[in-house]
């Protein structure tokens, strides 16, 4: 099991009264799996992915990446467990914006021993796979929102995680651009990982082996898409 | 990619940030060197001054010395000429030599056997040093109708326990005269001319200037022959005693001695204008030396004053620098915690990011404080700079009074030069460390769900 999310509850103090963001959440990932998390806007998507990505730290329940439990080690032992095993993309990008694309995808290299040369070969290879080597020394104010959101996917593939966790990858995106990254997260799931997305947008349902609706913190359904429905 | 790179990177994005740490640094650098520099060019202006002060005083007191021992040196000088010429002295007469007679007459005319002063000479008497007999008398110069006294001399008469001493007095050679200036005035001689005296040719072998006594209307000639045309043969009237060392309380020692070897005379002390030149020469050497220790003590008390004076300047320089300064780095070290904050706030997105990508505390961190030292390592080299321009500046105000030589072989600015650039960045690490550590602490979570 590449991803456990068992019975998880977050709640966050606010005031007149708290917010149950998530109530009761469990969502298992194998290896090749792609499940897609739909809902509307405060209905603890966010929440979710934060959680199983070993940045939030749930009111109870349990979270186990590859069979390890994150909330059980130290911040920067989590952080670089987040380094070897979790791919991150957002709806920003998020992306380091006095770098250019070649220092942006190597910069979780940061956080891993692995040798220079090998990185960044490895660097080379993405920025080709997603189409950027003309871009390679353009700083993201430079780039498109569909090349920011590739130099994103290029640099959350880097370290070669087993689960990649993204968070409305294509909400500011073109539908091209869009179709794209759907394309290469599915991709990475047929290679062996696992993809986690928390979206709205509809097309995810296309790319997603199970897309799960979340409504209230609360899952309200789920809808498993049988092999030979994938296009 | 490493940790450097993404610093150097990001101050290349955010120069103003840099360059505003960079410049509160070196505000603050600067102001400490500036305030060491101008109290080393100060405190070596103050030595400069003071050292000059200290030769002119040492100079115009080494003169005032020099005066002194001149001025001892002429006294003395003066004594032994007047000595010589007027005799510093006592007088051997007969004891029946009436003394009004010599003194309102200037002549005397009682007689003494010549063989006193032989046996004076050959007695051990302690108490005089030379022996000049000699006949003094009054007469008419028939041959030019003036009146002149006449002395005959015989010259010094050696005492033959002492050894013969350099003769003070040389005697008037036979045949020989010397002149008193009135006399020759009356005369009309001049040296080599030759006069007769009671039948007698003499020839003029000195002319004396005008003393203003009766030197002036004396004429000296050999004792022998003053004693032949006087008809004194084998008589003087007077044993003149020099170097007699006789003021004070040892005349009557002298008195004593003599009479007992001279049995019958008297001795007189002729006070002489010797003593009293030596009295204004003593009184003139003692004015000298008060007017020496005057100008010492006036010369120090200068010198003290120009002291309190530098100093006073230089208490005022270091209140001052004691106040600046602290309020200067204290400002900067705010300055520099404040835009490190600031730059913690623009950068949160990405730290947040970072984090999530893996970055460790101590990475984030190392982000931050690499940049903060390169603001203190560059921005204290800066400040070194500029405040040793400012300090050396306003610390002369003529260039050349200072020297970087000079500045830099005071040990308090060298080490400061080196210290201070270290300190800033150590200071500037220091203002940085809440803020980095603030961040790096930050949940990515929030900073994720924030944006």
């Amino acid at each position: 099991m590449m991803l456990r999310l068992e019975h998880i509850c977050k709640t966050y103090a606010a005031k007149p009264k708290p917010v149950h963001a998530i109530n009761d959440v469990s969502i298992n990932l194998d290896a090749g799996e792609f499940v897609a998390v739909q809902g509307p806007s405060g209905c603890g998507k966010s929440t979710v992915l934060l959680t199983a990505g070993g940045l939030l730290k749930p009111d109870s329940g349990e979270v186990l990446i590859a069979g390890e439990n994150p909330y059980a080690l130290s911040p920067d032992a989590r952080a670089a467990f987040r380094a070897r095993s979790i791919g991150f993309v957002f709806q920003q990008f998020y992306l380091v914006p006095y770098l250019d694309v070649m220092d942006n995808v190597l910069s979780p290299a940061l956080a891993s021993a692995e040798s220079h040369e090998d990185v960044r070969q490895r660097a080379e290879q993405l920025i080709e796979h997603f189409g950027l080597t003309h871009r390679r020394h353009h700083v993201p104010g430079e780039l498109s929102s569909g090349e920011r959101q590739r130099t994103a996917l290029a640099r959350a593939l880097l370290n070669q995680p087993q689960l990649i966790l993204a968070d409305e990858p294509t909400g500011n995106l073109d539908h091209e651009s869009a179709e794209a990254v759907l394309g290469y997260l599915q991709e990475f799931a047929e290679s062996g990982g696992a993809v986690l997305m928390v979206t709205h947008d509809d097309r995810a349902v296309r790319f997603a082996q199970l897309t799960i609706d979340l409504y209230d913190g609360r899952i309200s359904s789920r809808m498993d898409r049988s092999p030979d429905q994938f296009s | 990619m490493n940790v450097r790179r993404l610093v150097v990177r990001e101050i290349k994005h955010r120069k103003l940030n840099f360059l505003l740490g960079l410049l509160s640094v070196a505000v603050a650098v600067a102001s400490l060197v500036g305030a060491q520099t101008l109290l080393t060019a100060d405190g070596i202006i103050t030595a400069r001054l003071l050292n000059a002060k200290e030769a002119e005083v040492e100079k115009s007191v080494a003169e005032k010395k020099a005066v002194v021992q001149q001025t001892g040196k002429e006294l003395q000088d003066m004594i032994r000429k007047q000595m010589l010429g007027l005799g510093f002295n006592v007088l051997i007469l007969p004891e029946s030599q009436s003394l009004s007679e010599l003194h309102l007459n200037g002549s005397m005319s009682a007689t003494m056997p010549e063989e006193y002063v032989d046996r004076l000479a050959n007695s051990n008497i302690v108490t005089v040093s030379h022996l000049l007999p000699s006949i003094t008398k009054r007469i008419s110069w028939e041959e030019h109708d003036v009146e002149v006294v006449v002395v005959g001399t015989r010259g010094e008469v050696p005492i033959q326990h002492r050894g013969m001493k350099k003769p003070l007095l040389a005697e008037v050679a036979a045949g020989k005269m010397v002149v008193g200036r009135q006399i020759q005035q009356q005369l009309d001689v001049k040296e080599g001319d030759t006069v007769q005296l009671k039948g007698r040719e003499f020839t003029v072998s000195k002319i004396h200037a005008e003393r203003g006594s009766v030197d002036d209307v004396t004429v000296w000639i050999n004792l022998a022959e003053a004693q032949e045309i006087l008809g004194m043969q084998n008589l003087i009237h007077a044993i003149l005693a020099l170097e007699c060392g006789c003021s004070g309380d040892r005349i009557s020692q002298i008195r004593a001695e003599i009479v007992g070897i001279l049995p019958g005379t008297q001795v007189i002390e002729r006070y002489s204008q010797a003593l009293t030149r030596a009295e204004s020469r003593a009184k003139a050497k003692a004015s000298a030396e008060k007017a020496y220790q005057q100008a010492k003590e006036a010369g120090e008390e200068q010198l003290a004053l120009e002291r309190s004076s530098r100093q006073d300047l230089e208490d005022r320089h270091s209140g001052f620098a004691a106040i600046l300064v602290p309020l200067v780095v204290l400002g900067s070290i705010v300055t520099i915690g404040l835009l490190a904050f600031v730059n913690s706030r623009q950068r949160s997105q990405e730290i947040g990011i970072l984090r999530a990508i893996g970055l460790s505390t101590q990475q984030l961190m190392l982000v931050f404080l690499i940049k903060a030292a390169a603001i203190g390592l560059f921005g204290g080299i800066a400040g070194v700079c500029a405040g040793l321009m400012v300090g050396r500046l306003l610390g002369s105000a003529q260039p050349d009074m200072t020297n970087w030589n000079d500045l830099f072989a005071s040990g308090n600015l060298g080490d400061m030069l080196v210290m201070a650039p270290l300190a800033a960045l150590l200071l500037s690490g220091l203002a940085s460390w809440l803020p980095a550590l603030l961040v790096a602490r930050q949940d990515p979570a929030v900073i994720l769900q924030r944006e």
